[in-house]
């Protein structure tokens, strides 16, 4: 491959990112739009005109959307779906109908913001929309109980274990003849089934200490303070060994990790499919929770958990018992890759050698909705021995989304065969990537062709000098 | 009109998902990046290869539907505006790279590939693709065709027309004809150049082989802030003088530069009244022996600042900060309407100082991007909608254009005419020229059915401008509904 050694327009690295700027813009007065004629929305909060009035329909989103990717049709853009959110601003088409099956089949991926040169809030734009659908279009029966069905088990770790012991036997006793069965399943619910990790019925069970203490080391006595761990939903029961991982360097690099045992769910999963009074219920309990333990930073190593708790200042804006302490919950919150990041410079722990060719796939809702790419590569790149490769179409989507893959099985599969033929391509020996909705995406269509991690079980691998056993 | 008979066929044609009849579905397709204009189509196709895209131009012809073809919609003269009664063809999903042949140095190209992804796929050969729009990450190559797009580096690399060395275009009639060869080099008239350019009124191109040069071994790029336009201009002529022809020379005044650092940071100086950004690239010892000469031109126009970038990184940045400007606008004014025009290189200044003035007058405040080698403007008037000022800033953006033929130059220099200028075209065509464009157009479509409307002067669309979309009083009373 030639490379160009000065080239400026000629270098092609991927689509330039033009929302860095973006937290200048000032966020619209929400009290501001609690009256007026909102056409088909109710007055909860529609989508904010001036907010849609940033959009100039350039099209610059168009290329990173990943439904447009694939049909490449206009009302499955983010230009066309704002453009739909603006007629049913202005009344002139219901939501229930086309306008719902188009905001439905957007990812929230917020490719397009990172994309937009405007200075769009996609992002904004569309946890307005979902609420309205939520609360204005009936859903037909079987869409309500397949997702009441979700709803009521994700978030809930005790009912998820339970499903994990009955997944581990399914997939022990599963009869050949199930697979005729399976076959004959809807589309959605075999999307389910077939996202089903693997778990041993150990990492299911297991819990994260209460309080792990940082490591003692004599040459750095004081400690780097008291971060609090979400341990998540999905991520603890079927992803455990990322979590013992994840207090194991934190331990390692000087920090006393807390891990509230009372912890629930953060509320992602529903804050982004539009279930807003559920997820303000689960941000209340979980800010709470935190407020007690008393630690000066809050670690997740969940992208899309992290994004949210994130939000929850403008959550619960309107709140004012609550307002206040939601924002100073959310600037607390980091990634864990932010958080071992700012230790690079002054690393406790020695890393040892790990030899590997490691692909990083970017979690939507790190890269393009918290604006975190270097950290995890720096954080990658600190471990001697590791050849980081980037991917082909890195800003687009793999097809997760949180319960995407299980609402919208057809499109979440294209997506995610395109993303898995991106990956072959790299030749890398691992592929890391921080959120447990890619990992068990990807992983349904690289089944068995390389090994899978989350970032932060190669540092603790490389901390510990021992390989993977992922890895082999 | 159509009727499910119609719809039957296009769909068993194109199949279920190939075909969008319903309202929301076919309002998303009512304008492309200009939306000023709009216009909510019959009927809108989606077909998958080139066979398809034939299929449907004869059914249309069938039944004598008018058509337009799209591609990513992102055209600023309202080109891709459907037509009463039409059908759009988009070519959204024809986005295969068929052939990158690296000893010939050449791509064959399905209309919908994005002109970015072209040099993406050529760059492990060390190949690239010259024209290189603003929105060079989303336009399609078959949109850069139709309009003959230029972009930055069009002064030293020329235009789409430079580039495209053969096409596959589907007639009105649905007859799929070759135009240009592989070479470049063809006996008889030159139909590939007439096509080019024509704006969708002659055909469908399917597909397009263009022509991929070798990544210059260097590149130097200097940000060069002056103390007035005037400065900044005086320095182009110089420079050209010199017989330098950099590969790319813009202009941004501070308006345009406050928008642009707004949205990017780019590294622009806000305060300053004019910015050059200029790029040398070729052979090393002839870039640095130019560059060297360059800057002393620079410096002796009184440069304030010269940024030159020596990493890779920080001068993507620095065009990030240009190629950004124009959607960036959007964050210092509500609306705003991109011109395109040109003129003589040496007349620069002095519509600059005519632009003000116009501004001035209408009260509203205009900012100026531009590719100054070869005297093309993009003046981008500022302007409110919720303010009333909508039939001002057109009116004002039209006489910019039409200034720009009065001082000895062209309507558009790369955005093209399409609905937005159409009417401006007798200002810079006499009857006879119009005619024989006319005529020319009649000889491939006979019934005026490739994106009628466009490009030439209509009576009906030049007596009474379509302007923004206002609905209909009897609509609004949900008494009739627009389709």
């Amino acid at each position: 491959m030639t490379t160009h050694p000065t080239a400026g327009p000629h270098d092609y690295s991927g689509p330039p990112d033009f929302s860095s700027e973006r937290g200048e813009k000032p966020a619209p007065e929400r009290a501001d739009l609690l009256s007026g004629d909102h056409g088909s929305f109710d007055d909860h909060h529609p989508p904010a005109q001036e907010l849609l009035d940033d959009c100039v329909h350039c099209g610059f989103c168009l290329p990173t959307c990943p439904t447009y990717a694939l049909w490449g049709e206009e009302m499955d853009s983010p230009r066309g779906r704002i453009y739909l959110m603006e007629m049913a601003e202005k009344g002139e088409i219901p939501l229930e109908g086309a306008f719902t099956t188009h905001i439905d089949r957007c990812l929230g991926c917020m490719a397009c913001v990172t994309a937009c040169p405007s200075g769009v809030q996609y992002d904004r734009l569309l946890e307005a929309t979902r609420p309205q659908i939520e609360r204005n279009v009936p859903r037909s029966r079987g869409d309500r109980l397949f997702r009441e069905a979700i709803f009521a088990l994700f978030p809930y770790k005790r009912r998820l274990r339970a499903a994990s012991i009955g997944g581990a036997l399914y997939q022990k006793l599963r009869p050949r003849s199930m697979d005729r069965l399976v076959a004959k399943l809807p589309s959605r619910l075999a999307a389910m089934e077939s996202l089903l990790p693997p778990v041993r019925v150990r990492d299911a069970f297991a819990r994260i200490p209460a309080r792990t203490p940082a490591v003692f080391d004599p040459a750095h006595p004081e400690r780097r303070g008291r971060v609090g761990l979400l341990t998540g939903c999905v991520q603890d029961v079927f992803f455990h060994p990322v979590n013992e991982a994840t207090v194991r360097v934190l331990a390692a690099e000087g920090w006393d990790v807390i891990a509230p045992r009372e912890q629930t769910c953060c509320g992602a999963l529903g804050l982004h499919a539009g279930r807003e009074t559920e997820a303000i219920a689960r941000a209340k309990k979980l800010i709470a929770t935190f407020e007690r333990a008393r630690v000066d930073t809050i670690a997740t190593n969940v992208a899309g958990c992290g994004s949210s708790m994130k939000e929850y200042g403008e959550l619960l804006a309107d709140d004012p018992e609550w307002a206040e302490r939601a924002t100073a919950f959310a600037a607390k919150v980091r990634d864990i890759s932010e958080v071992v990041d700012e230790t690079l410079a002054d690393p406790r722990a020695r890393r040892h050698p790990l030899e590997a060719k490691v692909v990083y796939h970017d979690a939507c809702h790190l890269g393009h909705a918290q604006k975190i790419r270097s950290e995890p590569r720096r954080v990658l790149r600190s471990i001697p021995g590791v050849e980081l490769v980037e991917l082909p179409e890195a800003e687009i989507c793999c097809g997760s989304a949180g319960i995407y893959n299980m609402l919208q099985p057809e499109a979440a599969g294209e997506l995610g065969r395109r993303k898995a033929g991106n990956i072959r391509g790299t030749g890398a020996d691992v592929l890391v990537t921080a959120n447990p909705g890619c990992l068990l995406q990807i992983r349904k269509y690289l089944e068995g062709e390389l090994p899978m991690l989350h970032p932060i079980q190669l540092v603790d691998a490389s901390i510990r000098g021992v390989r993977p056993p992922e890895m082999g | 009109m159509v009727d499910a008979a119609m719809v039957r066929e296009f769909t068993d044609l194109l199949s279920e998902n190939g075909v969008i009849t319903d309202e929301v579905g076919l309002r998303s397709y009512e304008c492309d990046g200009l939306t000023g204009f709009r216009q909510v189509p019959a009927l809108v196709v989606l077909p998958r290869d080139a066979q398809e895209v034939a299929g449907a131009v004869r059914l249309c012809a069938k039944y004598g539907m008018p058509f337009v073809a799209r591609g990513a919609g992102t055209g600023l003269s309202g080109g891709a505006m459907p037509v009463a009664d039409g059908v759009v063809i988009s070519l959204q999903k024809l986005r295969r790279i068929l052939e990158i042949d690296v000893e010939n140095r050449r791509a064959v190209l399905e209309p919908g590939v994005y002109n970015l992804e072209i040099s993406k796929a050529a760059a492990p050969y060390g190949l690239y693709y010259a024209p290189d729009p603003s929105s060079q990450q989303v336009c399609t190559i078959g949109g850069n065709v139709a309009e003959n797009s230029g972009g930055a580096h069009c002064l030293k690399y020329g235009f789409t027309t430079n580039h495209v060395l053969e096409m596959e275009v589907v007639l009105a009639d649905g007859s799929v004809v070759t135009l240009g060869g592989p070479t470049g080099e063809q006996a008889g008239p030159d139909l590939r150049g007439l096509f080019i350019g024509s704006e969708g009124t002659l055909g469908v191109c399917t597909k397009v082989t263009v022509r991929l040069l070798q990544t210059p071994e260097t590149v130097r790029t200097v940000l060069a802030d002056f103390p007035s336009i005037e400065a900044a201009g005086d320095t182009v002529g110089d420079i050209v003088d010199a017989a330098i022809i950099p590969a790319a020379v813009e202009m941004m005044d501070s308006l345009a530069m406050e928008a642009s650092e707004a949205a990017t940071g780019a590294g622009l100086t806000v305060e300053s009244p004019a910015a050059l950004i200029i790029e040398l690239d070729g052979p090393a010892d002839e870039v640095e022996a130019e560059f060297e000469h360059l800057t002393a031109i620079c410096e002796r126009h009184g440069a304030t600042r010269l940024h030159v970038p020596t990493e890779a990184e920080e001068r993507q940045k620095v065009w990030k900060g240009r190629k950004a400007a124009f959607a960036a606008v959007g964050r210092i004014s509500p609306d705003y309407i991109v011109q395109d025009g040109v003129v003589p290189r040496t007349r620069l200044a002095e519509v600059l100082t005519r632009i003000a003035e116009m501004g001035r007058d209408a009260g509203l405040r205009v900012a100026n991007v531009f590719h100054a080698g070869d005297g093309n403007l993009h003046p981008l008037v500022l302007y409110s909608e919720a303010a009333g000022e909508h039939d001002v800033a057109e009116k004002l953006s039209t006489d910019i254009a039409e200034l720009c033929v009065e001082l000895g130059g062209s309507l558009s220099g790369e955005h093209g005419i399409g609905t937005d200028k159409a009417c401006s075209m007798p200002a810079m065509f006499s009857e006879d020229d119009l005619g024989v464009m006319h005529r020319v157009r009649l000889a491939f479509d006979p019934d005026s059915r490739c994106n009628p409307g466009k490009l030439f002067p209509t009576p009906r669309l030049c007596g009474e401008r379509p302007g923004k979309y206002q609905p209909h009083p009897l609509e609004e009373a949900g008494v009739i509904e627009r389709l």
